[in-house]
């Protein structure tokens, strides 16, 4: 018997009206109804009040969804994987459920971040259609404007990564990829210091994401014309028979090879994987970092699930033309990275060549192609998120002076460990759990998607992995070194107090590091197949009459 | 390959057309600027002032293009439903009138916000 993990079906077209498993779906209704109900309190509950009706829906709605996807992975089928709704646009398996999950939680912690406001200053700006610098701007500073329009568009961004990775047709996953993106676009540009900073930031990450979906489009196109269908299930069966209904000869190959490698721009855009990561360190370092925070955890996890479900699912039966370009993708993206991040000297920069850094590692799991793949990818984004949001968690706290702005340059954390130990100490986890040090998440992380890519014989991969692995400890300990063994500098930073938010999303953070390193085996268990069961060829399987 | 000789002909001559008309037109048209010519085109009504120095300009007709544009793709969902409204029966009736609400919110908040006000 398999143990398939990845559930795919093709559409019944019938005259009947749709029998849609609201339940199933319920998760991603509840955060898309909060949304919703977001904008029409922007438009009628008076300012002052704004903060705290948004607030507390997008943490209700947020973590309703939670416990729904929990009550819905409990009754799924113990001996199947899942099944697809509406139409075969929707796969709810196991894996959908747990990304889902991940994303929710790792969203409800970036909320926290976001709704920090220290004396009436949030991290976003007061308005941000206001020139920066202008007369309008200090005005509506003065009055204390601000945008409460971020939470729901925070939980728009949630719901379109919500879907992305349960997508089991192209169009719905292109449809989540902009749900998800076009919020994440603006949110970049509402920080409150450094303005034309995030501004320019949001403008590169709109135009070179834009780019990249149109790749990811036309690369749609492309499979689209190969198998003649959209869906999951019909271009895998394409794939496995050597073309489509167009192609019964078997002539579509470099249609098919087209399409796998315009969609592949596209989904490793999102991840940030070389050569497709140029944005990811002006974009991290421009935005708002609760927004950063958003974006390094919940979009990597959502744009990873969607590129595990594509090359295992459709492109499942072609992993021989896509794995060698995966392979080079990948030692790119472990190599150059972690070299060009040793010279950074901005925290948050170095954070995000960091998270490229990740991408590669998660890359290495993705190549091996094996439910132990999956699920080392799956602990790793998961574990990645918390570590990430913990880390810029700390980055808002550390300003150039009361009132300031985040204190960027890796200089002014000289002797920090001394100032504020507590503080400091949480980053040396958080830098730690990156490097992949026993004892924190990271090394569970890496030990199973190395483990993985092994088993799988990419025994070169995982050298270049544990190669690269040591490059970034050296500049994570470096920093470690910096905080706790270098004098304080003279133009020393100052430590803002963190709030109840700030301080709960990096109490989340070390608890959450630090437990996935000592005792994983629950999450591990969860997503690998049971033992016992002999693993199947296919990692998928095909949900026969259950599109409704 | 015969299948796709027609659309590479007609991408040769839509790439054709594009290259001899500017080049003829840069060639042989006639030059004689004025204030009117000059200015921006706003659909035939009187540019927005801009300041001096490409500073900012008015996000007015982006408001009122973006509404359009929320009740334009409104019109096309509409249609076909329209046209099959028998068919689609009460999933359908219902499918629309959520459809329906959700498009309205968008254009709710951009009337409590001010968006409509032309000043």
């Amino acid at each position: 018997m398999s143990t398939p993990l990845l559930v795919t079906a093709a559409p019944t077209i019938t005259e009947n009206p749709p029998q849609i498993d609201y339940w199933l779906l319920s998760p991603m209704l509840v955060v898309f109804g909060a949304a919703v109900i977001g904008v029409l309190v922007e438009a009628f509950v008076p300012a002052a009040r704004r903060r705290a009706v948004q607030l507390g829906l997008a943490l209700a709605a947020v973590a309703a969804a939670f416990v729904l996807s929990i009550l819905i992975v409990g009754a799924l089928p113990a001996d199947g994987p899942g099944e697809t709704l509406a139409f075969g646009s929707v796969a709810v398996d196991r894996v959908s459920v747990f990304l889902q999950g991940s994303v929710l939680v790792l969203g409800f912690v970036s909320l926290l971040l976001i709704a920090e406001n220290r004396r009436g200053e949030s991290a976003f700006a007061a308005q941000a259609a206001a020139v920066p610098g202008s007369e309008e701007e200090r005005e509506h500073v003065m009055a204390g404007s601000q945008h409460t329009e971020v939470y729901p568009l925070v939980l728009f961004a949630l719901l379109g990564m919500q879907l992305f990775p349960a997508a089991n047709d192209f169009l719905t996953m292109f449809v989540a990829l902009e749900v998800m993106s076009l919020p994440l676009y603006l949110l970049c540009g509402l920080a409150r210091r450094r303005r034309l900073f995030s501004q320019e930031a949001a403008v590169k990450y709109f135009l070179l994401g834009a780019f990249s979906s149109a790749f990811f489009l036309f690369g749609i196109a492309m499979v689209y014309g190969y198998a003649g269908s959209v869906n999951f299930a019909e271009v895998a069966a394409a794939v496995r028979e050597g073309g489509g209904p167009l192609f019964a000869d078997g002539g579509g190959r470099p249609l098919l090879l087209l399409g796998i490698g315009l969609i592949a721009v596209g989904l490793l855009f999102k991840v940030g994987a070389v050569p497709f990561h140029n944005w990811k360190p002006d974009v991290y370092q421009g935005a708002p970092t609760p927004i950063t925070a958003l974006m390094a955890s919940c979009t990597l996890v959502a744009a990873f699930g969607a590129l595990l479900r594509v090359f295992y699912v459709p492109f499942g039966g072609s992993a021989a033309d896509w794995a060698p370009m995966l392979w080079v993708v990948a030692i790119l993206t472990m190599v150059l990275a972690a070299v060009v991040a040793v010279t950074q000297r901005d925290i948050k920069r170095l954070l995000a060549y960091s998270s490229v850094v990740h991408a590669g590692f998660v890359l290495t799991a993705v190549v091996a192609a094996s439910p132990e793949g999956l699920a080392g990818a799956m602990f790793y984004l998961a574990a990645y998120g918390f570590t990430t949001i913990g880390a810029f968690a700390v980055v808002t706290l550390v300003r150039t002076h009361e009132n300031g702005p985040e204190a960027g340059e890796l200089s002014q954390w000289a002797g920090l460990g001394r100032t504020s130990p507590l503080l400091a100490g949480a980053l040396a986890l958080f830098l730690l759990a990156f490097a992949g040090i026993p004892l924190t998440s990271g090394f569970i992380g890496k030990f199973a998607v190395f483990e993985a890519a092994m088993a799988a014989g990419a025994a070169p991969l995982v050298v270049v992995g544990v190669l690269s692995s040591a490059v970034t400890a050296f500049f994570y300990v470096r920093i470690i070194v910096l905080m706790f063994f270098a004098d304080p500098a003279e133009t020393g930073p100052t430590v803002v107090r963190a709030g109840l938010f700030t301080g709960s999303a990096i109490a989340i953070g070390v608890a959450a590091t630090f437990l996935l390193g000592v005792y994983p085996t629950p999450v591990l268990d969860h997503l690998l197949p049971q033992p016992g069961t002999e693993q199947g060829e296919s990692l998928v399987a095909t949900a026969e009459g259950s599109a409704g | 390959m015969e299948l796709y000789a027609p659309i590479f002909v007609l991408a040769a001559i839509g790439a054709a057309f594009v290259v001899v008309s500017m080049v003829v037109g840069s060639i042989a048209g006639p030059k004689r600027y004025n204030r009117a010519k000059l200015q921006a085109y706003e659909c035939g009504i009187e540019p927005t002032p801009q300041p001096a120095g490409g500073g900012r300009f008015t996000i007015k007709y982006y408001l009122t293009a973006m509404l359009f544009i929320v009740f334009d793709i409104e019109i096309i969902f509409l249609y076909p439903w329209a046209v099959h409204f028998d068919e689609l029966g009460v999933f359908g009736l219902i499918a629309m009138v959520l459809f329906l609400v959700n498009v309205s919110i968008a254009y709710a908040y951009e009337w409590r916000r001010g968006g409509l006000e032309w000043e």
